[in-house]
């Protein structure tokens, strides 16, 4: 049984009591924050990161991936309590959530989304340890023009699934790309796009992009009309679901971890992705569908399952290809450089403790939420309660020292600066901040990989045609692009991500 | 607006904007090696990128004078400011001042942004964060940033 000789390596990583500690703290301080208004789970992490720095690989990614689905978790209990969805993969809970609270339901869908995410966490975790050895192996003996072609088919895949604009999105990763070059070129040794300014000779660093298009273009974004919040003064009661209730959600919880499972692992897919489908799945083919929009508890239980799973699943190509599906993920792997860790297939047989523990860490975190967020339901309710306009500024603070203490550079704090301009310019334009982020991580390493795959095929291009696997995923890539181009399915792609119930 | 005009102004300043960026990485990169397809010199990828995004930015701005939608609105330039201002301010201070001063007007300045500003909350809130981040970063974290800064006297 490998699988088990792989999990107690992971056990043994992970219950340490050092990293219990650091998972139950990623977990709090991510469901704190996602339950305070208007920031989402990338300005978060980005946040967070530079606390992270100082700790030891395994357990500064063990806290980084709680505050992850703690910040997700904060999420839905924000969109469950007073219909304002923390983040894009809750809106769905929304729907129903918010209703079942308007009818006094609100500790039932609350549980109910608990209990779905800690199933479905279950589920995807074993997934993980399940099919992630093996996409390893397979990627082991991938050569450049492989990887090259992988980047190719991760980048277009994630516009394809995301929403908004294709031919925007696909402009975000270029210019993303183009960002990521800058700095001293690896090969020639030549400063690029440096201006002769010292700190950039190193490049641009990843967390003052994120932070200044995530963390200050989203305060700004907030700062155009500032919603009042309800306050949400009524007690909660009725957390525990009776038989009837967990007999009703047996099915969507299922369906949902199923589908979430299988759609995190796609580039692009993850959480938000996971959820619409789910949500959309549930309405068509329940026999409550009638209700659904009004209090629905399979509403809610099947996104808020699916959302876990496909958060859960999008570790899967970040662990074993080094590939980010997502912003976050992508966060992920950049916080893995800064460790010293060269993220992709070689990371779980050169450091199965750090692999197999995060993967473990990962269901010791879902734990924790069930546990702790149940209880604790009456904090978060008060933390709902926190005015946006005293928590901005602390946040905006919270960036400033954390892009500071990097490397106690003020051009870095400046540089955040520029990038939350053009960061929220750019979401005005509707240009979505999240391509540019992936093609920022990804961009040094395609043109290393280009380059490399040209060396060996003598600058002969049609290298990535000719051998099959690369072939193939740049095939995938074409369709991907094709499809979402004709007129049909792109009005069916726009109305699957504006369910509005 | 008849006949030829911005009908989208989204889609047309941000092609435009892409246009920008792309030119001004393909002319910034004509100073390096370009190289052969076999050996790939420090300008060859960046001026494929830019090339590329040069199109798109062409493309996206040709639909926004082609294909009308909903006007850009909502802009804040008060927001856009103050927070920019704020940030600024803070890089300017942290050094020079000190951690505690830095966050105090990094606080003032954006909270001055809100609708619902009030001076006292928020001179409560600048001061709380003063204090919470000297002993919270500085002094239980220890990271090497200022108390005090050579104005004063630090």
């Amino acid at each position: 049984m490998e699988l088990l000789a792989n999990l107690s390596i992971g056990i043994e990583a992970a219950f340490t009591p050092l990293n219990l500690l650091y998972c139950l703290g990623g977990v709090f301080v991510g469901t704190l924050i996602g339950v305070l208004p208007g920031l989402g789970p990338t300005a978060t992490i980005a946040m967070l990161l530079p606390v992270t720095f100082g700790l030891p690989p395994v357990s500064a990614l063990i806290m980084l991936a709680g505050i992850y689905y703690g910040a997700q978790y904060g999420g839905s209990t924000t969109a469950i309590l007073i219909n304002l969805p923390g983040e894009s993969s809750s809106v769905v809970t929304a729907l129903d959530g918010y209703q079942m609270a308007r009818q006094g339901r609100a500790g039932l869908a609350l549980s109910t989304a608990a209990l779905g995410s800690f199933f479905a966490g279950t589920v995807a975790t074993f997934l993980l340890a399940l099919f992630a050895p093996p996409l390893a192996e397979i990627a082991l003996k991938f050569g450049p023009a492989e990887y090259f072609s992988l980047m190719v088919m991760g980048l277009v895949a994630s516009v394809v699934l995301a929403h908004g604009s294709l031919i925007k999105a696909i402009a975000m990763i270029l210019l993303g790309l183009l960002l990521g070059l800058v700095g001293t070129d690896v090969t020639s040794g030549t400063p690029r796009f440096t201006f002769d300014i010292p700190e950039l000779a190193d490049g641009i660093n990843f967390v003052i992009v994120a932070m200044g298009m995530f963390g200050l273009g989203e305060i700004i974004r907030n700062l155009e009309n500032e919603e009042t919040r309800d306050v949400f003064s009524r007690k909660i009661t009725g957390l525990l679901p009776t038989w009837k209730d967990i007999k009703s959600i047996t099915a969507p919880v299922l369906r949902g971890t199923a589908l979430g499972s299988a759609l995190g692992i796609l580039p692009g897919g993850g959480a938000m992705l996971s959820s619409f489908a789910a949500y959309s799945l549930e309405k068509k083919i329940s026999k409550n569908s009638k209700n659904f929009g009004k209090g629905a508890i399979e509403g809610v239980a099947a996104p808020e399952s699916a959302n876990n799973a496909g958060a859960q699943t999008s570790f899967i190509p970040m662990l074993t290809l080094g590939i980010p599906s997502n912003p976050v993920m992508a966060l992920m792997i950049g916080a893995m450089i800064i460790q010293g860790i060269q993220p992709g297939p070689q990371v779980m047989t050169e450091q199965p403790g750090l692999f197999w523990g995060i993967i473990v860490s990962m269901w010791v975190g879902n734990f924790f939420l069930v546990v702790l967020n149940l209880p604790m339901i009456g904090l978060w309710v008060r933390m709902l309660t926190v005015p946006y306009h005293l928590l901005y500024p602390a946040i905006l603070v919270f960036c400033a020292i954390g892009v500071f203490s990097l490397n106690n550079s003020t051009f870095d704090v400046y540089l955040m600066a520029l990038f939350g301009i053009l960061g929220y310019v750019l979401s005005k334009l509707d240009c979505e901040p999240a391509p540019l982020l992936l093609g920022f991580i990804l961009g040094p390493m395609m043109e290393e990989y280009l380059r490399r795959a040209m060396v060996l095929s003598r600058g002969d291009p049609m290298v990535f045609v000719e051998r099959p696997i690369s072939a193939t995923m740049l095939g995938l890539a074409l369709i991907g692009l094709i499809v979402v181009l004709l007129p049909s399915i792109r009005k069916k792609r726009e109305e699957a991500f504006t369910e509005e119930g | 607006m008849s006949g030829l005009g911005i009908r989208n102004q989204k889609d047309f300043y941000s092609g435009l904007l892409f246009i920008l960026f792309g030119a001004a990485f393909m002319w910034i990169a004509q100073d390096y090696t370009f190289g052969t397809a076999r050996r790939m010199g420090p300008a060859f990828f960046p001026i494929i990128l830019s090339g590329i995004l040069i199109a798109i930015g062409i493309a996206i701005a040709v639909r926004g004078v082609a294909v009308a939608d909903e006007p850009m609105r909502g802009f804040t330039l008060k927001g856009l400011v103050l927070v920019i201002i704020g940030t600024l301010l803070f890089g300017f201070l942290v050094r020079s001042a000190g951690v505690p001063i830095a966050t105090a007007t990094l606080v003032a300045v954006a909270a001055y942004a809100s609708r619902r500003f009030n001076w006292k909350p928020t001179l409560v809130l600048a001061i709380g964060m003063a204090i919470f981040c000297t002993v919270v970063f500085i002094y239980a974290l220890g990271l090497p940033m200022p108390v005090r800064g050579p104005w004063l006297g630090g």
